[in-house]
Formats: structure tokens, sequence, C-alpha cells
């Protein structure tokens, strides 16, 4: 089994996020690292690979040192990497990111494509949607529990009323959620070996997307203005330094709410 | 050319986030219609009337039986082409969000998600959306039409003014892909220990517990402040914890006079879920952790060693 992973390069959590006053874009300047809930994925496809053989590729749209966060994933045991990148590509929004990356993933022709919970950055969850429907295959999101067998895939996934599972015979695309497995970390070895295994570079071009279809010339959306929201006040932050039971009761004693 | 607001329904009721954002669309003025998908769903179509709807696109069709969205990118798209609409919105769920980011792949149409509110300036659309764990507010628009826009769960509460809605049918053709996946089954799960709904005093719980035994740290400290234990989406989709006790977007909304947060970071679900307490305490070791933004009293240390002693103090008091 082909298993194609979504992958993207998300600002460090530590680093104090930005939106550039003059673009209102991410400032990606900082450290990246790999999105949190794409590790899962990342996992997820290689159990399968375990399970049932075959090849998992990891796909990302992004600039040039996002591949720097896709070595992660080949350390953890991915064997490949696909990175998109392009100089038309800052700006892109849903449309246009979708537009990229169903053309690396038609390329692709995985039997699975899986996707993260939510990129830490734009928290849209919703990527696959977009591009499933690009793919014309069936679709699966919030995954707490994945399967497949003989061609088939089931999932079990939360809504707002109650677990539902849900069928659907591959190819086809799957998000997970964050519970659905506790990820490896990468070993010695698994990192030493990911310098060597295959990653590649491609542009627009080589996919045979136009430019005008990323960026923001491609994009359906426009950002107007951005700015702080209005503070909240009265927020109290301690340290414990072993005395922090001690603060909380006296704060809640102070609020009268014990 | 109408506003579109997707009317979610579940076992014959439309939801109540669905209905709010109809009323908010309402209120911005001009032509809303609602349109509701399912099998057997005239009857809960008729209600969006009472709501300020106009009219009501339904598209009844067995295809449309299970919460499956792609069956549902299918039928919007033909509503949206039936009625020339110019603007779609949806309150968030799970199946709304897929459904929206499926329509604007399939129209090519911008999609905003997240947003708090939407408003119109010299008659533009422009949508309200707090970003980066809601440390910067961002107004967004739109390049084309059809617009279409996701609205953070819980923004705007249904609000009945009376009056019917004339019903449209239209008819759809579903593509293949769309009706591939199938829901195999729906699984309920019955209500367990008391209420969260009603609680005044909340401690909710993590991955930060590090086990399912670590929830014996929320439920000592729920017992001496006389409590009740919730959870986030990670911990029950995980099997720690009850679904009943889920705090966030797909779980409970609660509203204590006290919540405290140990090993919980805060996303954006769950805070839809609890923002209205009172007071918010968060214990968490790491200093980034957004639930920092929004705790009223903020401590960064380890749950482990906090929580007990923090139990023992007030069980001293009593
Ligand atoms: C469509 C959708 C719907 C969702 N609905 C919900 C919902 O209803 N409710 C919900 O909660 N989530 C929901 N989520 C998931 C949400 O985005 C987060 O993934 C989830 O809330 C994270 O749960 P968590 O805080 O327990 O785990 P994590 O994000 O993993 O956070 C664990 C925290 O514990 C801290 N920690 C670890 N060890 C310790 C220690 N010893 N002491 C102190 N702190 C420690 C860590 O620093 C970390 O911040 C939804 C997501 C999507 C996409
Ligand atoms: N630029 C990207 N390149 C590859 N995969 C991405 C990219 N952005 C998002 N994803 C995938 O889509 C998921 C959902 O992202 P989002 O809809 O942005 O929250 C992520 O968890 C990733 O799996």
């Amino acid at each position: 089994m082909k298993i194609a992973v979504c992958v993207k390069q998300v600002p460090d959590a530590t680093s104090h996020k930005r939106l550039d006053p003059a673009t209102h874009r991410l400032d990606r300047t900082g450290e990246g690292v790999l999105n949190p809930t794409d590790v899962n994925a990342v996992e997820e496809a290689l159990r399968l690979k375990d399970a049932h053989g075959g090849e998992v590729v990891v796909v990302s749209f992004g600039p040039e040192k996002a591949m720097e966060s896709l070595r992660k994933a080949l350390a953890m045991g991915a064997d490949r990497a696909l990175l998109v990148s392009d100089d038309a590509a800052a700006g892109s929004d849903l449309l246009a990111t979708s537009r990229a990356l169903a053309a690396a993933l038609e390329r692709e022709e995985a039997d699975l494509v899986l996707f993260g919970q939510q990129s830490s950055d734009a928290d849209g969850a919703v990527l696959w949607a977009a591009i499933s429907d690009r793919l014309r295959r069936p679709m699966v999101s919030q995954v707490a529990e994945l399967t497949v067998d003989g061609g088939e895939l089931t999932g079990k996934r939360q809504t707002e009323f109650g677990y539902d599972v849900i069928a659907a015979p591959l190819p086809a695309v799957v998000a997970v959620s964050d519970a659905i497995n506790e990820p490896r970390y990468p070993s010695l070895k698994g990192i030493m070996g990911a310098k060597s295994k295959p990653q590649e570079t491609v542009s627009l071009g080589d996919l045979g997307v136009e430019a005008s279809a990323v960026g923001e010339a491609g994009s359906g959306t426009i950002v107007r203005s951005s700015a702080p929201p209005p503070p909240k006040s009265g927020q109290v932050r301690i340290e414990d330094d072993g005395s922090a039971a001690e603060k909380i009761v006296e704060y809640l004693a102070e609020k009268r709410l014990v | 050319m109408p506003t579109l607001v997707f009317l979610e329904s579940h076992d014959g009721e439309l939801t109540k986030g669905a209905l709010g954002v109809l009323g908010k669309a309402v209120s911005l003025g001009g032509d809303v219609a609602g349109v509701v998908l399912g099998s057997g769903v005239r009857d809960a179509a008729a209600a969006a009337g009472a709501f300020g709807a106009s009219t009501v696109y339904v598209v009844d069709d067995d295809a449309l039986a299970a919460p499956l969205p792609q069956p549902r990118v299918d039928a919007l798209a033909a509503v949206v082409e039936e009625s020339a609409a110019d603007t779609v919105l949806f309150a968030a769920s799970v199946l709304a969000a897929d459904v929206a980011a499926g329509l604007a792949a399939r129209l090519e149409a911008g999609l905003n998600w997240d947003l708090t509110d939407v408003r119109l300036e010299g008659g533009e659309l422009v949508g309200v959306r707090p970003a980066l764990g809601d440390t910067v507010l961002v107004e967004v628009g739109w390049a084309s039409t059809p617009r279409i826009a996701l609205i953070r769960s819980g923004t705007f509460d249904a609000v009945e003014s009376g009056g019917t809605a004339e019903m449209k049918d239209v008819a759809v053709s579903f593509e293949d892909f769309s009706t591939r996946a199938r829901l195999v089954e729906h699984l309920t799960e019955k209500a367990s220990g008391p209420s969260i709904e009603d609680a005044d005093v909340i401690v909710a719980g993590g991955r930060g517990l590090g086990s399912p035994e670590g929830f014996s740290y929320c439920e000592e400290l729920a017992e001496s402040l006389g409590g009740a234990v919730a959870a986030t989406r990670a911990v029950v989709d995980a099997g720690w914890y009850p679904y009943s006790a889920q705090v966030g977007q797909t779980g409970k909304t609660v509203s204590p006079k006290l919540y405290i947060a140990l090993g919980i970071s805060g996303a954006i679900q769950h805070k839809v879920g609890m923002q209205g307490s009172g007071t918010i305490v968060a214990v968490n070791k790491d200093p980034n952790a957004p639930i920092f933004d929004f705790a009223d009293l903020g401590v960064v240390g380890d749950l482990t060693q906090i929580a007990p002693k923090l139990t023992e103090l007030l069980r001293a008091r009593r």
C-alpha cells in the first residue's frame, strides 16, 4: 500500500507567532517545526506500512526550508519526501494550497492520503475536504481509530452527536485526530538514515500548475487588516516554586470561590 | 442574489448553531434563504421560517441520509447554482467544515473560517477572525463570489422571529466519488456521572494527566471543591474519560463559576466550550501553552506536584 502524508512546517510553538504588519502574512522567518498533529498522521502511516507493507511519502507545500521539518518524518521512518516550493506560493489560501497539493498528489497516486488534525498556524482543519474534492476521492475526517482491510478503510470519529463509524474504499483521503496514536520518537539511527533518503523539491511548473493558480493571485480570500485584540485585564500568572498550591488557594479565597 | 445559510439537521431538528447563523444573516438584511439537506427533512426544513428564512431550499434524498459531507457538496453546489447565491454561511461543526471546504474547491470560491463576526461595510461583506490562538484579530474579505464562511461554533444565538418560509425542492445528481464513503454505525454513549452543565465548579483534565489513571488528580480536586470533572477531546477520543464529560466544540458548553484546567493546552475548539466560565485557573508545565492567553490565573508548573497539594489544602479548609 502506498501512503502519502500531507505535512506542514509551522512556526515553533516557543517562538512568538506574529503577522507581518505590512503583508498581514504569518512571519515565517523563525524556527520551523513539523506541525504537531501531522506527526500523528506520519505515525499512523508507519503503523499501516508495518502491517500491510508498502511505501510512505511525506508531501508538503511551503518554503524551501520546510524540507528541514520533512526530515523529521524521514527520521521517524517515512521513505521519501516531496516538497512543492515556489516563489509564487507565498500568501496562498485554502484554494491555492489545495490546487498545488492536489497536483502533487495526482502525481503520487497513493492508495491512501493522510492528513493531520489541523495546522497550528492556520487552524482551519479543512484542507483535506478541498483536496479530496479535487482528487475526486472519498474522505473521512477527525478519525480517532483507523483500520485498513482488503481495499477498504474504516474510521471512527467524534462529531457533535456522538461517534460515527465510517467505511470507504481505497483510494481515499483520511484526516486523523491527535488522539489516534502516541507518535514514536526518531531513533539516532533513524536520524542518521534520514539524510540519505530521497528528498525532492519540485516547482509548480514541474507539476503543471500555473503561477497564477497560487499565491495571492490564486486565492479566494483577502486579509484586509490585522490588529491586536483588546487586552484581557486582571490576568495573574505565577511560576511554581513549590508554593503554587498555596497561592491558588489564596487567589480563590480572595475571589470568594472557596 | 441571496445569502444561503447551511442548516444542519440531526434527528429531524435543525441545529441551534445553524439557526444562530441564520439569525445573524437575517439581521444583515437582504434576501436570506436556508438550505436543508438530508433524507426525510421536510418538516425540519419548514421550521426555518420561524427563524427568519424567507425561502428554504430542500434536497431530500436517500443519498443524504448519513451525516457525511461529500454528497452534501454536490447538493449545495446545485442549490448555489439554482439560487444564484453570492454568499454561503455555515455554523462550524465537524460536518459543516468538510462541506464548506469541499464546496470551496468545487466552486473555486474563497472560504474564510473561524469567524466570530460578519458585517457589511459599504455593501462589502467583512469577516472578523481571531487568528494565531486568538492573539490577533484579522479582518477578512473575499476576492470573488460566492463567498463562503464558517462561523466559529457558539458565536450567535438563535432568535425566533415567527414567519413561514417558501420551500423549494432541488433535484441533484450525485458524483460517483461522493457516495463511496458510508456510515457503518452511529454510537451514542449513555451519560455517566453528574451532568457537568449544572456544576458550579469544574475540574477539567487533558492529555497532560499522562494516563487514564491521571484523572484521579481531577476527581480528588473536584471532590474537595464539590465540583464535577470534565475532559478534552484528546483524552475522550483516546478512551481515558467518557464523551459525556467532554467540553468544547463537539462536547458540552459550560459556564461554571470556577473552571480549573489541568494539563490542557487550550485549543480554540476546547476554549469555545468553556470561555464563559467565571474564573479560569490553568495549570500547565509549558509556559507557551495557549491556555495562558485566556486563563485568569495561569500557573506554570507540574500538575502532578500541584494538584495533590491543592486538594490537601482545600480539604483542610472544610
Ligand atoms: C473539529 C474539531 C473539533 C474539536 N472539538 C474539541 C472539543 O470539543 N473539545 C476539546 O477539548 N478539543 C476539541 N478538539 C481538539 C483540540 O483541537 C485539541 O486537539 C485538544 O483540545 C487538545 O487536548 P489537550 O489539551 O488535552 O491535549 P494537548 O494539546 O496535547 O495538551 C496537553 C497539555 O498538557 C501539558 N502538560 C503535559 N504534562 C503536564 C504536567 N505534568 N503538568 C502540567 N501540564 C502538563 C502540556 O504542556 C500541554 O499543553 C477539536 C478539534 C477539531 C479539529
Ligand atoms: N502547506 C501544507 N502542505 C502540506 N500539508 C498541509 C499544508 N497545510 C496543511 N496541511 C495538511 O492539512 C492538515 C489540515 O490543515 P489546516 O486545514 O490548515 O488546519 C494539516 O494537519 C496537514 O496534514
